[in-house]
C-alpha cells in the first residue's frame, strides 16, 4: 500500500454529492455524524471543498444536469481517492430507472469502490460500508 | 458602487442538495437574487404515468425523503376523490399519527439545520439527537425510519400493533420533556435573538400577494392551515391550536416551528387515545374514469397533487406541487436589503426543500425558439406525413 493511501485511512474525510436524489439518503449521511452514530470518533469529517476529501459519498440517480458537475468534481478530487455510492439510486437508479432525466448509472461515469443497497440505508449500514472500504483498501483491492 | 455577483452552489457545504443561487451585492448588501433549480429533476410525473395507481405511491414518496408521509397523503386523497370512497376510521387516525411525527422530525431537522447556518452546531447536534428518538418511534410503528410505505388508496397499508402503543407514548412524553428544555434554550438564547430577530421579514401583504404557505405564511400573521380550514383525516375530531405569529421575521418562523412540534405531539398522543377499532382499508377495485384532487398539509406549507384517471389502471396525467414551489418566490420580498451573511439563514427560513420542487426546462439556444405544444403536434403530424408517404401508406 502506498504511504498515501496508508494515511488516508487513518482519517478518511468525507464529501458528499447528491446527483438527484430524493435527500433520504442525503439526510442519513448528516444522521451519521450526529451524536447516535458519531462517525467523527474515528476521524471521518464531512468536508466543505471537494480539494481537501479523501472519500466521495454520492448519493441519487445521476440526472442529465447533475452528472456533469459531478464529473468535474471528481475530476477536482486529489488522487488517490475512494468513491462510495449510497442508496438503490446511486447503485441502479432504482425507482427512477425509467425516467428520461436519467440515462446512465453512476458508475458508468465515475469509478465506485463500494456500493451501499438501501432505500434509504440506516445510518449503521453506511458505517458497515465504510468500515468494508477501508479493509479493501488494506487487502489493496481498492480502485483508487 | 459596483455590483458584485456571489454564486452560491450548486454543490456548496451548506447545502444537502443541489441547488443553485446567484447573489448580486453592492458592498455587503444583497440587491438580487436569482435561484437555479433542476439538479434533481427525476420526472416523476411522468413515471408515475407509466406505474399502476397502487404502484405509484411508492414512487411519491421518494419525490421528498422529507416528506414522505405528505405526498403519498395528498396523492391517496386525489385517487380516492376520483372514485368517491370513504376512508374506514381507523386508517383516518393512523394516518394522522403518521403524518405528524412526520411534521416532528421534519420541524426538528430544520431546527437543527438552522442551528448549523448561524454557526451554532451545538444546537444542531442537540436537536438531531433528539430527532432520532422520533425516528425510533415511526420505525416502532412503521417498521421504517424514513420512508415509510404506509399508505395505499382506500386505506393504509399496515396495522399499528396495540402492544406498541404503551411504549410510543411513553417515548413521546420523554421526547417533551427534552423539547422543553430545547424551547427555553432556544427562544431564550441572546445570540440566536441578535441572529434572527428583524431579519429577512415577510411582511403579511407579501405574504398573500406571493401567496406563501404553511409556516412561513403562518409566521407573518396569515392563520391559514389545511388541517383547520378544510379538515382531513382525523385533524377535525380532536383538540389541536394553529399557531401564528406576527413579525414574519425569521425568529417568528423558528418559534412557529417549535410551537407545533408541541401541538404534533399533543394530536399524536390524542389520536392514541381515541384510536377507534375495526378495518383499516377500503378496498378499492377499480378506479373509473374522472379527475381528483388532494391537498394536505404538509410539514412546509400546503402540498396538492391532481390525478386523472381513464378507467385503466395507471393515472394519465399526475400533478405535483409542492410547498416549496411556493415559498421560494418570497425570497424576493425576504433577502433584498439584507446582509450577506444572513443570506443563507433567511433562504433556509422557509425550509426549502428542492427535490419536490424540481422543474425542468428545455431550452434550445442555438435555434432561438421555444416549442409550444401546437408545435411539437405539427412537427409529429409532418414526420407521420413523411413517413406515410415513405411507405406508401395513405
Ligand atoms: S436510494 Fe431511495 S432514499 Fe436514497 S435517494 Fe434514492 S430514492 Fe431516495
Amino acid at each position: 500500500m502506498s504511504i498515501k493511501l496508508k494515511a488516508l485511512l487513518k482519517s478518511p474525510w468525507v464529501f458528499h454529492l447528491s446527483t438527484g436524489s430524493c435527500n433520504n439518503c442525503d439526510i442519513e449521511i448528516l444522521d451519521c455524524l450526529t451524536p447516535r452514530f458519531d462517525i467523527e470518533r474515528f476521524g471521518m469529517l464531512l468536508v466543505g471543498s471537494i480539494k481537501h476529501a479523501d472519500v466521495l459519498l454520492i448519493t441519487g440517480s445521476g440526472n442529465r444536469k447533475s452528472m456533469e458537475r459531478a464529473k468535474r468534481l471528481y475530476e477536482q478530487m486529489p488522487k488517490p481517492c475512494l468513491v462510495v455510492a449510497v442508496g438503490e439510486c446511486a447503485l441502479s437508479r432504482g425507482m427512477f430507472i425509467h425516467s428520461y432525466n436519467c440515462p446512465v448509472p453512476i458508475d458508468k461515469v465515475i469509478p465506485v469502490d463500494v456500493y451501499i443497497p438501501g432505500c434509504p440505508p440506516k445510518p449503521e449500514a453506511i458505517i458497515a460500508g465504510i468500515v468494508k472500504l477501508i479493509e479493501k483498501v488494506k487487502k489493496g483491492t481498492a480502485k483508487k | 458602487m459596483e455590483k458584485t455577483i456571489i454564486p452560491i452552489g450548486p454543490y456548496h457545504p451548506l447545502q444537502e442538495e443541489p441547488e443553485f443561487f446567484m447573489l448580486t451585492v453592492e458592498g455587503e448588501k444583497v440587491v438580487d437574487i436569482e435561484v437555479r433549480i433542476g439538479y434533481n429533476h427525476r420526472g416523476i410525473e411522468k413515471l408515475s404515468e407509466m406505474k399502476s395507481f397502487d404502484q405509484s405511491t411508492f414512487l411519491i414518496e421518494r419525490i421528498c425523503g422529507i416528506c414522505s408521509t405528505s405526498h403519498p397523503f395528498a396523492y391517496t386523497r386525489a385517487v380516492e376523490d376520483i372514485i368517491p370512497v370513504e376512508v374506514p376510521e381507523r386508517a383516518k387516525y393512523i394516518r394522522t399519527i403518521i403524518a405528524e411525527g412526520e411534521r416532528i422530525h421534519s420541524h426538528l431537522l430544520w431546527l437543527g439545520l438552522a442551528g448549523h447556518f448561524l454557526g451554532y452546531n451545538t444546537v444542531y447536534m442537540w436537536v438531531w439527537k433528539l430527532r432520532e428518538e422520533i425516528l425510533d418511534v415511526m420505525e416502532i410503528l412503521t417498521g421504517n425510519r424514513n420512508s415509510y410505505a404506509m399508505f395505499k388508496p382506500g386505506g393504509i397499508r399496515r396495522d399499528i400493533k396495540s402492544e406498541d402503543i404503551p411504549v410510543v407514548i411513553k417515548k413521546m412524553d420523554s421526547i417533551v420533556s427534552t423539547l422543553e428544555m430545547l424551547k427555553k434554550a432556544v427562544i431564550d438564547d441572546p445570540v440566536i435573538h441578535a441572529r434572527t430577530k428583524g431579519i429577512g421579514i415577510l411582511s403579511k401583504e407579501d405574504a398573500i400577494n406571493y401567496c406563501a404557505l404553511g409556516p412561513t405564511a403562518r409566521a407573518s400573521g396569515v392563520a391559514r392551515d389545511v388541517r383547520k380550514d378544510s379538515p382531513y383525516g382525523a385533524y377535525d375530531k380532536i383538540e389541536w391550536d394553529m399557531i401564528v405569529t406576527h413579525n414574519g421575521d425569521v425568529f417568528d418562523k423558528l418559534v412557529v416551528r417549535i410551537l407545533e412540534v408541541f401541538e404534533s405531539i399533543k394530536i399524536i398522543k390524542n389520536c392514541f387515545l381515541n384510536l377507534p377499532g375495526g378495518e383499516i382499508d377500503a378496498n378499492i377495485k377499480d378506479i373509473p374514469p374522472g379527475e381528483g384532487i388532494g391537498f394536505i398539509e404538509a410539514p412546509r406549507g400546503e402540498c396538492f397533487h391532481y390525478v386523472k384517471s381513464d378507467g385503466t389502471n395507471r393515472p394519465v396525467r399526475h400533478k405535483v406541487r409542492a410547498p416549496t414551489f411556493m415559498n421560494l418566490p418570497t425570497c424576493k420580498a425576504t433577502i433584498i436589503g439584507e446582509y450577506i451573511s444572513d443570506a443563507t439563514i433567511i433562504l433556509a427560513a422557509i425550509d426549502p426543500c428542492y427535490c419536490c420542487t424540481e422543474r425542468m426546462t428545455v431550452c434550445n439556444t442555438k435555434r432561438k425558439k421555444i416549442y409550444t405544444g401546437k408545435d411539437l403536434i405539427k412537427l409529429s403530424r409532418e414526420k407521420t406525413e413523411i413517413l406515410r408517404n415513405k411507405m406508401g401508406v395513405k
